[in-house]
């Protein structure tokens, strides 16, 4: 019971770090890797802004929010842009995009090792006990995880129920297609890639409230998000979180139970399995 | 066999009998340089016989050498160090098969998420066992010296080289390259896509591997983070890509260069080596996509075309 609530409430900020990546994988066709380091990015802020200032994690999200998402709305039109312009194929795309965003990543982490150094860094924010069930669970994590249910839920209703959310999800099934019923198709491509980019800071804003991180972490966040992302099927969001609470529970498993040092490759064992049973998703139809 | 094929063939084995001799003439620190140059030449070579014609890119180098490296460190106390090698070849063959058969049949993308956390799966693992023996490192005490591993290392580049010479003429060669062109055209005119792959894909296993081994004397002591280190299949997609891998002695061109400037930074700004290879991606993408040897062929092609106009 301890372990699957602990891994529930990591899940739920998984959940949220992933569907940033799924916005940009799955509705703009951009596999970014450097995702992780957005991140680390958005960690760093509400590390600094509460170590300086005492500001809390949860204002600093919506500095974090707006600030992620033109930065990523840059990176698309100014470096992505002319990719997606030149690949005469998805499959070019998909190498030029794979080499730049990990170009990218290291750009990010050699600038941040340059500018903060490469220290681990963590603060203490919420750290009381809280007890559910009877047993004491931290506060942070429970506050990180109910922050990242709230944002998860409204970008899921958003994409659900709005115009803008199901043009989007139509460039996820056919960008092709979108632009002859009148979609915008490079616009809303930015602007998902934006929009995933905030969401994933945010999502690091979050979790660096109980976790400690360092200017090179992000591509082991990248790593966990794109499991989980083709766990639950790219451009899914659904499957995303069912995904991402399903890593979160075995991560915390293994780590409490066998060791603590095998969370990857737990990780791993499971994204293995699903390539060998499932490829398309845990709720993906079969292509055939 | 044609002419131009047979003069292609004493060239290189010339030029690697005279890259052989650097151990008689050079310094420690050029024997050194060269062990280093070797090594890379090994790995992004063979990298690119795969990555090349399919576009597939891998980022495992680290796994396969690491496994390489292991093999010797447990090995030597059991066996003499000349069967080393070749059973790490072999090792490195079956993961790259184990790794090819979960991930080769789906697209790219699956391929490289897999692969670029191989060699931290392989790590985590191996800590983990060594947590129960309780030893954090191990031993390579031999008495192999730089210049022996200098030549085992050129005598491996003329292998790979030679593979990849016989691999280009094969049906197998030809089979990759129209998998690189299009898979659907590959599968439709009857090549079984998936073996095809695999089986290319077990050389740079094998390879880097055989590497790994090679190198474990040089190291002395090796532990799981040294021995797994990520940077490493960066670093050799880098060069591989940055010499370009359409000619079998492309990765060549990008290997020396990009150690001597490798050396430099991490001399005077050790901590500026993310960003190098960051910045020297996006070269890559932006300026250089087919490497120096897409540019050379550039150049000599304006050349004869201004010949032709004058």
């Amino acid at each position: 019971m301890d372990i699957l609530i602990t891994g529930l409430l990591l899940g739920g900020t998984y959940a949220l770090i992933a569907m940033g990546l799924n916005l940009q994988y799955g509705m703009s066709r951009i596999m970014n890797l450097a995702n992780g380091e957005m991140l680390v990015i958005g960690g760093f802020a509400a590390f600094w802004l509460w170590t300086s200032g005492l500001v809390s994690p949860f204002l600093t999200i919506f500095l974090v929010a707006p600030v992620a998402f033109v930065l990523n709305w840059l990176i698309y039109i100014v470096i992505l842009r002319p990719l997606v312009r030149r690949a005469r194929s998805r499959g070019q795309l998909e190498v030029d995009s794979i080499l730049t965003t990990f170009g990218l990543s290291f750009v990010a982490v050699g600038i941040m090792i340059a500018t903060f150094g490469g220290d681990y860094f963590s603060y203490s924010y919420l750290a009381r006990p809280v007890v559910i069930l009877g047993e004491n669970y931290a506060l942070n994590r429970l506050s990180a995880f109910i922050g990242a249910a709230l944002i998860a839920g409204a970008l899921y209703l958003w994409l659900n129920h709005s115009r803008p959310g199901l043009a989007i999800r139509a460039i996820a099934v056919s960008p092709d297609s979108s632009r002859l019923v009148g979609i915008d198709v490079p616009r809303l491509a930015a602007i998902s890639f934006a929009l995933g980019g905030a969401v994933t800071a945010v999502g690091g804003g979050l979790i660096s409230m109980f976790l400690t991180l360092d200017a090179s972490t992000g591509v082991l966040f990248t790593l966990k998000a794109l499991i989980i992302v083709i766990m639950g099927g790219v451009g899914d969001i659904r499957g995303t979180i069912v995904a991402a609470l399903l890593l979160g529970i075995l991560e915390t498993f293994v780590a409490t139970v066998i060791d603590p040092g095998l969370t990857l490759a737990a990780a791993y064992l499971l994204f293995v399995s699903i390539l060998l049973l499932r490829p398309q998703g845990l709720f993906g139809r079969s292509p055939s | 066999m044609t002419a131009a094929n047979s003069r292609d063939l004493v060239v290189a084995a010339i030029l690697l009998l005279l890259a052989a001799c650097l151990p008689w003439i050079g310094s420690t620190y050029a024997i050194a340089i060269g062990v280093t140059i070797a090594m890379y030449t090994v790995l992004a070579t063979s990298w690119a016989l795969f990555s090349g014609p399919t576009h597939y890119i891998s980022l495992a180098t680290a796994a396969f050498f690491g496994l390489g490296t292991y093999t010797t460190a447990i090995g030597i106390e059991y066996l003499p160090y000349w069967t080393l090698p070749p059973i790490a070849g072999v090792l490195g063959a079956v993961l790259a098969v184990l790794v090819g058969l979960a991930t080769l049949r789906l697209s790219g993308v699956y391929f490289v998420i897999f692969t670029l956390g191989l060699a931290e799966l392989v790590r985590q693992i191996i800590t983990w066992i060594q947590n129960f023996s309780g030893q954090r490192g191990l031993y390579v005490l031999t008495d192999i010296t730089e210049p022996h591993i200098y030549w085992q290392l050129v005598g491996l580049a003329a292998l790979v080289y030679f593979g990849g010479w016989l691999i280009g003429r094969s049906r197998l060669g030809f089979a990759l390259l129209i998998i690189g062109n299009d898979e659907e055209v590959a599968r439709h005119s009857g090549i079984h896509t998936a073996r095809a792959k695999l089986l290319l894909f077990m050389v740079p296993g094998a390879v880097a591997a055989i590497t790994g081994a090679m190198l474990a004397p040089r190291y002395i002591y090796i532990e799981p983070s040294l021995a797994f280190t990520p940077m490493l299949s960066f670093q050799v997609v880098i060069m591989a890509l940055l010499g370009g891998t359409g000619r079998l002695w492309g990765p060549l061109v990008g290997v020396i260069p990009f150690t001597f400037l490798w050396e430099a930074i991490s001399v005077s700004f050790p901590n500026q080596t993310t960003l190098l290879l960051g910045v020297c991606f996006l070269i890559i993408v932006y300026l250089l996509p087919k490497g120096f040897v897409g540019l050379l062929m550039k150049i000599r092609q304006l050349g004869s075309g201004a010949e032709v106009r004058a």
